[in-house]
């Protein structure tokens, strides 16, 4: 706010070179003779690398086959425009950009595939051909239980759940300064997992983990983009460690919109059936999943999506195939919901598809298929299993406050009057699932009476400092002034998963609240002892000093108790030194939460130039107990921005030579104050059993919700006219065609 | 080219230095001045995280010369605060939770001060206008609007005359 934050470009490290990355601008091609002559001369230039100059080995993931690994720098084969081939250091940035520059490579083209169902298709070109096909995976999920009813009405319908960038507002980078100390490095890297990043780096350099201290200063986004531990990264802290000397990366953003990983890109082919009163029978999908160039982790995400496929609803049978397809596009990962945003999408489009031939409101359709409240915890025929929820609720609550009646009544009217400007209400009921891994937090009372928590969450934004102060704050009676949060550094905090799928408050948080009440029943224990009373007999005053009950004169402070811990003379028997206790949080995959909401919004279509206009958007989350309600809301206003910013706006385009056509921030039209609107939120609290702060994830259920809604209005909007789909984003050329379509 | 010096007014105090013709003014307050609260977010003038005011009108820092600025005055945002005390933008930013990850913060507490030199009162349009060439990923702008909206109350009610 004063300018005084510090992102991982303002740490200034004296003497630190610059490395440049020579990229591939082909997309799929034999890499020929790489001519480093040239740049290595130029002046500044401390050293150029390739592949075959680093001894770093590739990157395999245990989701798809190893042949699928990748390498740090290309080798024989690019396979997306913005692959890194070769990399220069130098003195300064502008002499490394200018001999990279210099580096020249030999392209041999290969055949191109960009689009993942062309990649599917016998004959299409191949990006590992040793692998015989570009299907990294194939899975095929049939529920349990067998399909009880044939339907009597079916909906079908191919949905494009289109690729997006992540765009957080820094790009990416890292810093590596070797530690002469651990023989290691210093790395500061803009990410959400600084853990993580010191695990993948230490491995690829064959050093010990504690060898490679990570700091996540000032990160400026992340959104699913800063999870990975990027080959560049990985590149930059070789180079550091070889050379002994600092070296430091930032992307420009026409490279980190190559370089970074994307995200979504499925193609779903959806059947819905259902009743001729419209209760569902069953539901079948086969879903293509583009992982872009190298199929890796982010295979993992078409499994949520199958997993929350069932949404809000009883659907007794599911059948669902899923192919992981390789593209000659950037690799593709978790960005804002990961997996769960596409699930709401198929089944919310469904639905609305569903009504439409039933003649049914769609609130109606929904009311019928809802897992009652009573149900909980209730397990899908997609096989999640939901801990809590009552989606009824946050559905009247959303038809409330949008008024829902009025609107129909508005749309009719424009309808009947054959408006040019027509209205849309789009429904949205989702559940998403929540809170994986494990976390831990010490916490430690200090002589001076103040405290500090360390957690293993990373946040970038979500204010935890706060958060996690406020539950410190609230549990030892401590001002909340006096509370250090310290997070984002492999040295100073215990290990964790960081700040990702939402999960920070319900898995990090618990571990600081389980800390916090370990170190209040040590101060209890231990002013007890000082007291030689009971530790029943011990009482926390308003002020948050310990003493006797009904003994107003004996008192005792925090920071009086914590020269005592220090005092082993002055302990108990068998307590350990320090105020200060820990605590490990953890879920495995059958204790996630499952957050829920119901979303509306009310859009505008111009019928003649097919221009969409978000009037409404109301959003009631239910993210079990809130904890801090202005950083909830904070999280629920950026996610419904990016949601509706998918729905209308973003997509990430190629040709058919797989260059990127929109990698940049001048073209890849993400939505300005201007094209938004004031969110309408609510909240309905319904905690969850699972956790001792009844919190479920918030982060990702803006971008979650919104989504469907957004695209059923507009498709609300000309349904009357014929229109049962529009392909996202809803840009005025696609909408304006449907309607011809139709019309014509 | 030659070298040239330049002499800028920064933030109240006068700099001079000399530059490389083809250096960018946001280079030059990152670099030479070590003022890092002005962010480089893109490389097409689209995000305005660089954003400084220019003898009080706000320019995309990445978008001139740091030669262009010679003899003129800019303000970045380790500039706002005046004498310890926050600019009302500031709080305004605090007080509505404003930012988030805060890359683009100092960008748009800038184009909100000078949108309210010129506007003292703006409307929910006028700000998403003011602010609409400023790309935030976090906030989904409501609280930024929000916020700007609360510094025009505050320096309203801090204006001579005013009832507090």
């Amino acid at each position: 706010m004063t300018g005084a934050a510090k992102y991982t470009e303002d740490v200034s490290v004296e003497g630190a070179l610059h490395a440049v990355f020579v990229r591939s601008f082909m997309a799929h091609a034999r890499i020929g003779d790489i001519d480093f002559g040239s740049a290595v001369g130029m002046p500044g230039v401390v050293g150029v690398f390739g592949a075959g100059d680093l001894d770093l080995g590739p990157e395999n993931s245990d989701e798809v086959p190893d042949v699928f690994a990748r390498p740090m720098l290309a080798n024989e084969t690019v396979r997306f425009v913005g692959e890194p081939i070769a990399v220069v250091v130098a003195d300064t940035l502008a002499e490394a950009m200018d001999a990279a520059a210099l580096v020249l490579v030999d392209y041999d083209p290969l055949p191109v595939v960009v689009d993942p169902e062309e990649a599917l298709a016998r004959g299409a070109p191949l990006l590992f051909p040793e692998h015989g096909s570009n299907v990294a995976v194939e899975r095929n999920f049939t529920s349990r239980a067998p399909r009880e009813r044939e339907p009597e009405v079916v909906v079908t319908g191919r949905f494009l759940n289109q690729r997006l960038s992540a765009v957080p507002m820094e790009t990416n980078g890292a810093l590596a300064v070797p530690d002469p100390d651990t023989g290691g490095l210093k790395m500061w890297i803009p990410c959400q997992a600084p853990h993580w990043m010191s695990r993948e780096i230490s491995k690829a350099l064959g050093l010990e983990e504690k060898q490679v201290h990570v700091v996540a200063p000032a990160v400026g986004g992340g959104f699913g983009a800063k999870i990975a531990t990027y080959p560049e990264q990985i590149v930059v802290a070789a180079i550091a460690h070889r050379l002994g000397r600092p070296v430091r990366y930032l992307e420009a953003r026409s490279e980190s919109m190559v370089a970074m990983t994307q995200g979504r890109g499925q193609v779903q082919h959806v059947r819905l059936g259902a009743t001729k009163e419209g209760m569902i029978t069953d539901l079948e999908v086969t879903n293509i999943a583009d992982q872009g160039a190298y199929p890796g982790e982010g295979s993992s995400l078409s499994t949520l999506t199958r997993q929350m496929a069932s949404g809000v609803y009883r659907i007794p049978y599911i059948h669902y195939r899923t192919f992981c397809v390789a593209t000659n596009t950037t690799p593709t990962f978790a960005y804002r919901g990961a997996g769960r945003p596409e699930a709401a999408a198929l089944i919310e489009r469904a639905m609305d598809m569903l009504a439409q031939e039933l003649l049914m409101d769609p609130v109606e359709l929904r009311r019928k298929n809802f897992i009652p409240k009573e149900a909980f915890p209730y397990k899908t025929a997609s096989r999640a299993r939901y801990d809590i929820g009552d989606y009824e609720a946050t559905l009247d609550k959303a038809l409330e406050m949008a008024g829902y009646e009025k609107l129909r009544k508005q749309q009719q009217e424009r309808r009947a009057a054959g408006d040019v400007k027509q209205l849309g209400i789009g429904l949205s009921c989702y559940v998403e699932l929540t809170g994986f891994g494990t976390d831990s937090s010490t916490v430690e009372v200090h002589e001076d009476g103040s405290v500090s928590a360390t957690t293993g969450t990373s946040p970038h934004g979500q204010g935890h400092e706060t958060a996690w102060a406020q539950l410190v704050s609230a549990r030892l009676n401590i001002p909340h002034e006096r509370v250090q949060i310290v997070h984002s550094d492999t040295r100073l905090t215990a290990k964790g998963d960081g700040t990702m799928g939402s999960r920070s408050l319900q898995i990090g948080g618990s571990a600081v609240h389980g800390a916090s009440v370990g170190v209040l029943e040590k101060a209890k224990l231990l002013a007890s002892h000082l007291f030689e009373v009971s530790v029943e007999d011990i009482v926390q005053h308003d002020d948050g000093r310990f003493g006797i009950a009904g003994v107003p004169d004996s008192v005792v402070g925090w920071g009086e108790l914590a020269s005592a811990a220090s005092d082993p003379a002055r302990l108990p028997e068998g307590m350990d030194p320090g105020l200060s206790a820990k605590d490990k949080f953890g879920y495995d995959d059958n204790t996630m939460s499952y957050p829920f909401g119901a979303h509306i919004a009310v859009a505008e279509v111009d019928t003649e130039t097919g221009q969409v206009k978000l009037l409404r958007h109301i959003a009631v989350d239910d993210c079990g107990r809130i904890l801090n309600p202005m950083l909830v809301e904070g999280q629920v206003h950026g996610g419904v921005a990016q949601g509706v910013a998918q729905a209308l706006f973003e997509e990430v385009v190629y040709d058919e030579d797989g260059n990127p056509l929109n990698a940049n921030l001048a073209s890849y039209d993400m939505p300005t104050a201007a094209e938004l609107i004031n969110f309408e939120t609510a909240h309905t609290e319904t905690p969850s059993p699972l956790n001792p702060l009844g919190a479920k994830g918030i982060g990702e259920s803006g971008t979650i919700g919104s989504t469907p809604a957004v695209q059923n209005a507009v498709i609300d909007a000309v349904n009357h006219l014929g229109v049962r789909h529009i392909d996202m984003p809803l840009k005025p050329e696609r909408v304006w065609r449907a309607i011809r379509r139709t019309a014509g | 080219m030659a070298n040239k010096t330049i002499s800028v007014t920064v933030n109240g105090g006068s700099k001079t230095s000399e530059v490389e013709p083809r250096r960018l003014l946001v280079h030059w307050i990152r670099e030479a001045l070590g003022l890092t609260g002005t962010h480089v977010g893109c490389d097409t003038s689209s995000c305005g995280a660089c954003t400084v005011l220019l003898d009080g009108t706000p320019v995309k820092s990445c978008t001139m010369f740091a030669v262009q600025a010679d003899g003129r005055r800019v303000t970045t945002v380790e500039g706002l605060q005046q004498d310890g005390k926050l600019h009302p933008i500031q709080e305004g930013f605090k007080e509505e939770h404003g930012l988030q990850c805060g890359f683009c913060t100092p960008g748009m507490m800038l184009m909100g001060a000078a949108l309210l030199e010129e506007n003292p009162d703006p409307s929910e349009d006028d700000v998403r206008w003011a602010i609409s060439g400023n790309l935030c990923r976090c906030t989904g702008y409501q609280n930024i609007v929000k916020s700007v909206q609360w510094a025009a109350k505050r320096a309203a009610s801090e204006q001579p005359g005013a009832h507090a």
